[in-house]
């Protein structure tokens, strides 16, 4: 049995119907992936299940436990959830906002305790963060930034992670540094991670698990190398595609289609000729 | 990077950037403000030396006209700058803190004025009322002004939103004013009785009234302090304060309540004084960084000190006249705020 599913899961904005009936289940000790075109409901899902969104009908299960009806800080322990695009006040400092996720272990009689610092100190090592402890995280690229809210979200001490677009906004190499962190938490520390992701290949390369959304429900779900077909880009992202396996992982490479340059493999533009250095007069 | 570079532990982009320092700088802010207060309290039409004050607080005597104006007139009136100052700053860094809003201050979001409308409608339509009413109707009118300004600010699309937010105070703010207005050029009788309340003013409070506002806006400083940890946590974001395992509802509750009393408090004693939560917190920050449990309690001192300062301003730049210390706080209140947010943008 898995520590966190759904059943019946129905989520709502006010009179938009975003999920309906949902089954879900959340494979532990692992890395999941929710991906989807926009607006298929993959961050509502995520809001859902980590309580941020109340649903509207169903309900989702933490080790048999409905998550509503849990205290909010014995959730938090428990499952933690770093939404899209966090920004953090201006001047708070990398170690402030990594020490805000020990709040949940924290209350009026238990204030800040030598462990709360140990653990601290602990995410900003594992993160690779404590060289800017001091720093505010405003004047930190972007990914550092985003390494940092990982880093609190790390403090909480959660079985659970979930993130939603971990990477979006990110220049590509700080893309692969925060995957490459998650992953990290995955097989070092057994965290189980569920992130929405934008990326189909970054998905494949990261998830061990991927489950496809298409206008709320859950379109295939399973092993990257297994789920991720040619139909099923078709099917959930509505475009036809090549399937390859990626140089680097050999996981699945999803390579589009499209219209754009299709034939030009042939064209002298790629024999070398242009990219010799221009000599400048 | 160089070996000797490393150990950087000190954070230079606030004032005390060592935990060590808070609790000091915390005492010399307030013995600060007890010399302003002492300036403040040597200076009016009358003059009087310090020895007299010093007299007049420890060792009164009533047939001592000096001594009674100390008692009656100077006293009443720093103690009000005091909890004034205190009750605006501390309000505007809790809402700054709970709406992420740099703007936000209860004059700003339309709570002082709709605190203010509250008690010239209750001067109005009553004549006179008892002085321990006007706390109740500033408090009436600061939540009925919160409550309006919120529901404005969270209609459409996307929720509530800093910009959102700050327009709907504004519109709230220019739509009451505009009423308040309409009745005391209506009314010659309220009109004269508050005239210079509606500007914001430190004259002529009497300790009745001081006493009777005190303990609300007392409580709304203890309650600011309570929940001062809670702001922190909130102003990193409702979804994280949630993920985090926060009752958001509960603390912007609480939270309301305390910026209500404090706003309202304020209001009611020296009518409705802008800046003060604007612009101390940010000072705040800049000199202790956005830990709440520190912003809060250094925004009471900072604020005393500013509206202190101001009064004593009010009182000497055009003496004999004076000023209304609202209209003192705009003259210096403006320009900072310029000069602070052209500061920022720098950065």
């Amino acid at each position: 049995m898995s520590q966190l599913n759904a059943h019946n899961l129905t989520l709502a904005y006010e009179n938009a119907l975003i999920i309906e009936g949902m089954e879900l289940t959340i494979p532990d000790g692992k890395i999941t992936a929710l991906v989807g075109p926009n607006g298929c409901g993959k961050s509502t899902l995520l809001r859902g299940i980590s309580r941020l969104l109340k649903p509207r009908g169903g309900n989702v299960l933490l080790e048999s436990q409905d998550i509503w009806k849990l205290p909010t800080k014995e959730l938090a322990k428990r499952l933690g959830i770093l939404p899209q695009g966090p920004v953090a006040p201006e001047g708070l400092t990398v170690h402030e906002l990594v020490a805000q996720g020990r709040y949940p272990h924290q209350s009026w009689l238990q204030q800040w305790s030598p462990e709360d610092e140990r653990i601290t100190h602990e995410a900003l090592e594992i993160t690779n963060v404590t060289e800017f402890a001091d720093r505010p995280v405003d004047t930190l690229s972007g990914g550092q930034r985003q390494r940092a809210w990982i880093a609190m979200t790390l403090a909480q001490d959660s079985d659970i992670i979930l993130l939603d677009e971990p990477t979006t906004f990110l220049d590509l190499a700080y893309q692969i540094e925060v995957l490459d962190l998650l992953h990290e938490l995955n097989v070092e520390r057994g965290k189980t991670i569920v992130m929405v992701l934008h990326d189909l290949n970054q998905a494949c390369r990261y998830a061990d698990y991927l489950i496809a959304i298409r206008g709320g429900q859950i379109n295939a779900q399973g092993e990257p190398s297994l789920v991720v077909t040619e139909n099923l880009v078709r099917e959930v992202f509505g475009i036809d595609c090549k399937i390859i396996p990626d140089p680097v992982t050999n996981t699945p490479l999803v390579v589009p289609v499209g219209k754009a340059r299709k034939g030009r493999l042939h064209l002298p533009s790629l024999n070398g000729k242009h990219a010799e250095p221009v000599q400048n007069p | 990077m160089t070996a000797q570079a490393k150990p950087i532990s000190k954070n230079t982009t606030r004032i005390l950037g060592s935990r060590a320092l808070l609790l000091p700088g915390l005492v010399i802010g307030i013995i600060l403000l007890i010399l302003c207060l002492l300036w403040s309290i040597t200076l009016g039409a009358a003059d009087i030396n310090t020895q007299t004050v010093y007299d007049a607080l420890f060792a009164f005597d009533e047939t001592s006209f000096q001594h009674l104006i100390i008692q009656t007139v100077r006293l009443p009136r720093v103690l009000a700058g005091v909890i004034v100052g205190a009750a605006l700053a501390v309000s505007g860094a809790i809402m700054q803190g709970l709406t992420r809003n740099p703007l936000a201050d209860s004059g700003i979001l339309g709570i002082n004025s709709g605190a203010a409308f509250a008690v010239v409608m209750a001067v109005f339509l009553l004549g006179n009322p008892p002085l321990s009413t006007y706390a109740f109707f500033g408090f009436i009118g600061a939540g009925v002004a919160a409550i309006l300004v919120y529901a404005l600010g969270s209609m459409g699309r996307g929720g509530t939103t800093p910009l959102k937010l700050t327009l709907a105070g504004v519109i709230l703010s220019a739509f009451v004013s505009a009423f308040t207005t309409a009745i005391l050029l209506g009314d010659q009788e309220t009109l004269d009785k508050i005239r210079f309340w509606t500007a914001g003013s430190l004259a002529g409070r009497e300790m009745p009234l001081v006493l009777q506002t005190a303990p609300y806006i007392l409580v709304g400083l203890f309650g600011s302090l309570v929940i001062s940890r809670q702001i922190t946590t909130i102003s990193l974001g409702e979804d994280v304060a949630k993920g985090l395992g926060q009752n958001t509802a509960w603390v912007r509750g609480i939270a309301a309540i305390m910026v209500i009393l404090l706003a309202g408090g304020a209001v009611a004693l020296a009518g409705p004084i802008g800046f003060v939560g604007l612009i101390v917190p940010h000072v705040v920050r800049f000199i202790v960084g956005v830990d709440y449990r520190w912003v809060v309690p250094y925004s009471a001192v900072l604020g005393a000190i500013l509206v202190t300062v101001a009064d004593v301003g009010a009182r000497i730049i055009i003496r004999p006249q004076e000023l209304p210390v609202g209209v003192m706080m705009a003259f210096v209140g403006a320009p900072f705020f310029i000069w602070l947010a052209r500061w920022k943008v720098k950065r």
